[in-house]
């Protein structure tokens, strides 16, 4: 295995610049679809944010009976996306509006009869996403006689979730287009490589070495052009990152480059985070594989 | 013992033809090779010599009849066997076919890591070879720095690096001075003399008159005579 690993380090140095050109190639397309990963990854976890604090009320008719309340929220735990669910009676809800009104509050003093109504707060699963099923959730709560009238999150923000999907289709879109083309372009310099040392593999077909024993410094080859251009593309955009939301500085002479000084986020508890690990080495890989499949295809096609 | 060696065959050729399109390079060949043998496979240019060779290792495949290489038979081998049928074959090429950007040591231990020859062992391997062919201080050199005569030794390094049963020469002294002609035909003769069945196409008849051994003759593709010469004194 190492015999095959430094044969594919002693190829990609003989070949540098057919080589570069597809390391950069990969990088470039790495760059692009792990920007767009950084993008969906960060607006999904202010969306996740928001949602937390989204909140269905449903606000109950007068005098219904307590054991119909229990059948109530019985029924509503069991929906699909309920995360937590909790009786709000009208005395707690005066109590805390009491709170609320502060100085206000003596007003409350002279009601004849407490007028606000029994509801339900329901809290929604972190995984409920489409604002489809918010408002589907919604109406099936309002479908219950007993429920009056039934109200949740702003309608902005159903927009904006709907935008990020078709964000996240997008990014598929551009992935799968620029995953196409980074394997275009191994499979076309592996193709290069193969017709510069056409002479050598025949020879080696000649002296009886196998299929293997040809291929697989092609395959280390171009495996470790998709693993170099992963971490390149990568550490562009790490680097990018840190000077957008960092503290880093470069200089060099005269120039220097340094985060703006007067960055903040929108959402002021809200850390900006770079790609996890897990999808880090997700993209490593990929780029990995984009390496093994260019070379797939032109060493079926070369060594037919 | 050694006698009943020698009448084993190593390759049986039957019936082969060879066509390419419309064109016949060999008709209705047929012959058998023992192991040990010496043979050589003689004729004018485009007689087929070197076309007969390339039908015993695979380097293109037959258009009817079958061929057999130490039982093996090659119209049912699969793509993955060829290897392990070219690993019987040491092969030296008329035009040498050494990698130019590669040294000699290296052109060689290809061969002996292709064959599976042990990582600690290449080396070794590669330097006795060099030494049966009197080039070992050249180990370091790249093809293109050598001569005629010296890439073609190091050709014969190379087929005889993964220890084939039989060598086949494709008219290996044709562009070499008298000198080094005579250098690598001894060798050949050498590497008879130690077991292996040696096969060698040439136009040169003073060479065949001179060592004598067994002669197929070529012409038009066809098989024109197959027969023992007796040895010049």
């Amino acid at each position: 295995m190492l015999r095959i690993f430094k044969r594919a380090i002693q190829d990609i140095l003989v070949n540098s610049f057919l080589n570069s050109v597809a390391i950069v190639t990969i990088s470039l397309c790495v760059l692009i679809i792990s920007a767009f990963a950084l993008f969906y990854v960060n607006a999904s976890a202010i969306m996740d944010f928001w949602v937390r604090g989204i909140r269905i009320m449903a606000y109950l008719g007068p005098d219904v009976p307590e054991p119909v309340i229990l059948d109530i929220k019985q029924k509503i735990r069991n929906m699909n996306g309920v995360g937590k669910i909790r009786f709000v009676s009208k005395e707690e809800a005066l109590e805390t509006l009491k709170e609320q009104m502060q100085q206000q509050a003596s007003l409350l003093e002279h009601l004849d009869a407490n007028p606000l109504p029994d509801a339900f707060e329901i809290r929604i699963r972190d995984t409920f996403r489409n604002w489809q099923d918010f408002e589907m959730l919604a109406s099936r709560v309002r479908s219950f006689p007993e429920v009056e009238e039934v109200e949740y999150g702003q309608q902005w923000m159903g927009r904006f979730m709907n935008l990020l999907n078709l964000f996240r289709l997008t990014g598929y879109a551009l992935a799968c287009l620029f995953f196409m083309a980074a394997v275009f372009f191994v499979a076309n310099t592996i193709r290069l490589v193969l017709y510069s040392r056409r002479e050598e593999v025949e020879i080696m077909r000649l002296v009886g070495a196998s299929e293997g024993f040809i291929k697989d410094p092609f395959y280390i080859q171009s495996m470790i052009q998709g693993a170099l251009g992963g971490v390149i593309g990568l550490g562009t955009l790490f680097v990018m990152f840190r000077f957008v939301v960092g503290d880093w500085t470069l200089e060099i002479g005269d120039w220097k480059l340094e985060t703006a000084s007067d960055f903040q986020f929108l959402i002021s508890d809200f850390q900006i985070q770079f790609l996890s690990p897990e999808i880090f080495i997700g993209i490593l890989l990929g780029s990995m594989f984009v390496g093994w499949l260019g070379c797939y295809i032109s060493l079926r096609q070369f060594l037919k | 013992m050694q006698k009943k060696e020698d009448h084993n065959p190593i390759i049986q050729v039957f019936h082969v033809h060879k066509r390419y399109g419309s064109e016949k390079a060999l008709t209705d060949i047929s012959s058998e090779i023992c192991e040990r043998e010496f043979l050589f496979v003689t004729g004018p240019s485009g007689a087929g010599k070197t076309t007969l060779l390339k039908l015993l290792y695979l380097g293109e495949p037959v258009s009817e009849g079958q061929i057999i290489i130490d039982g093996m038979n090659l119209s049912r081998l699969s793509r993955r066997q060829i290897p392990s049928l070219r690993r019987k074959f040491g092969i030296i090429f008329q035009d040498y076919k050494l990698i130019p950007t590669r040294s000699v040591f290296d052109n060689i231990a290809l061969v002996a890591e292709a064959v599976g020859t042990r990582k600690r062992l290449v080396p070794k391997k590669v330097r006795s070879v060099l030494r049966t062919v009197g080039m070992e201080d050249r180990l370091g050199a790249f093809p293109p720095g050598l001569s005629g005569g010296e890439q073609q030794r190091v050709a014969v390094a190379r087929a005889i690096a993964g220890n084939p049963k039989i060598i086949l020469a494709d008219e290996p002294t044709g562009s070499l001075d008298a000198e080094a002609a005579s250098l690598v035909f001894n060798l050949l003769k050498s590497l008879h003399e130690r077991g292996a069945t040696v096969i060698i196409a040439t136009h040169d008849t003073a060479l065949i008159r001179r060592t004598g051994g067994r002669v197929i003759i070529l012409e038009g593709g066809r098989l024109q005579v197959s027969t023992t010469i007796p040895k010049l004194d």
